[in-house]
């Protein structure tokens, strides 16, 4: 299997925020943590375009590259995750990291910011799998259950992909074919290494 | 005097000899482990159609699920 990425369609986005909701309460995020978000790009120019922006799970994560204390590993699937128990809350993943997914609770065990929360591909963290220790520091484990992330499988336009990235990206393109036009993926250059992908189109504003 | 030339040479050995008490200081953390995804879960919320433990079958599952959910071109 290849590693697993995540896929907007900003053809497709219809901003309903689905997404954002089944984050919530899947994981059960609380108050002022928001793990995926919807952004609306060119906001009130005819041709805007909206898309669902969580971490990427980077090929060459930045955040990792910046964690003092080394709380990120990644799993054999290519899904970054993070030990709160070693995480101390500095924030430099959050300076780091191109997507603003690192976010930090106003109460926690850490004091004004507490402990970095971010997607988790919906796979949890080190705990075991399935654990109600999980469930409580990361939210459900859905990969290990069989099963995708709980804001791609809501999306009710099929505009969020997530999986197999060789899976994705062949049935996003399949769609690119049929349609004959959105071949930008946002974020996808910079998560996944590509020049080519993620360039804003000429004139944009944002 | 006699008795500074004895104390001196132990307290340079004792000095000597302090770093060896000294813990490390390297960060081992980051690698506590985690279980792979298709060993399965502790919880009854499991997809049918695949075998824990055994990582073809989660794949397997896994993409039939993203062709079946995602993909609706293969639907027509």
């Amino acid at each position: 299997m290849a590693r697993m990425k995540f896929v907007c369609d900003s053809e497709r986005c219809i901003e309903c925020n689905g997404c954002v909701t089944a984050c919530k309460n899947e994981n059960e995020v609380p108050w002022g943590v928001n793990r995926r978000r919807v952004v609306t790009l060119n906001d009130g120019v005819p041709g805007e375009k909206s898309i669902s922006v969580a971490c990427m799970h980077c090929s060459d994560a930045p955040c990792m590259a910046v964690c003092p204390v080394n709380c990120f590993y990644r799993t054999d699937e290519g899904v970054v995750l993070h030990d709160k128990d070693i995480c101390i809350g500095c924030g430099y993943c959050s300076y780091a990291c191109p997507f603003g997914a690192p976010q930090f609770p106003a109460s926690g065990t850490f004091g004004v910011r507490g402990k970095m929360d971010k997607c988790t591909f919906c796979a949890g963290g080190p705990e075991a799998n399935g654990s109600q220790a999980e469930f409580e520091k990361y939210g459900r484990n859905r990969l290990a259950e069989g099963k995708l992330p709980a804001c791609a499988e809501m999306c009710s336009t099929k505009a969020l992909l997530a999986g197999d990235g060789d899976v994705v990206a062949d049935i996003f393109r399949n769609r690119v074919v049929q349609r004959g036009k959105g071949a930008e993926v946002w974020g996808w250059g910079t998560a996944y290494g590509s020049k080519q992908a993620g360039q804003p189109p000429a004139g944009a504003k944002s | 005097m006699k008795r500074l030339a004895m104390l001196l040479p132990a307290v340079a050995m004792a000095a000597a000899l302090a770093a060896c008490g000294e813990r490390p200081q390297t960060i081992s953390s980051g690698n506590k482990g985690d279980a792979a995804a298709f060993n399965g879960t502790q919880n009854h919320f499991a997809a049918p159609g695949w075998t824990a433990g055994d990582k073809r079958s989660w794949e397997q599952g896994l993409k039939a699920r993203m062709q079946n959910s995602q993909n609706e071109y293969s639907k027509i």
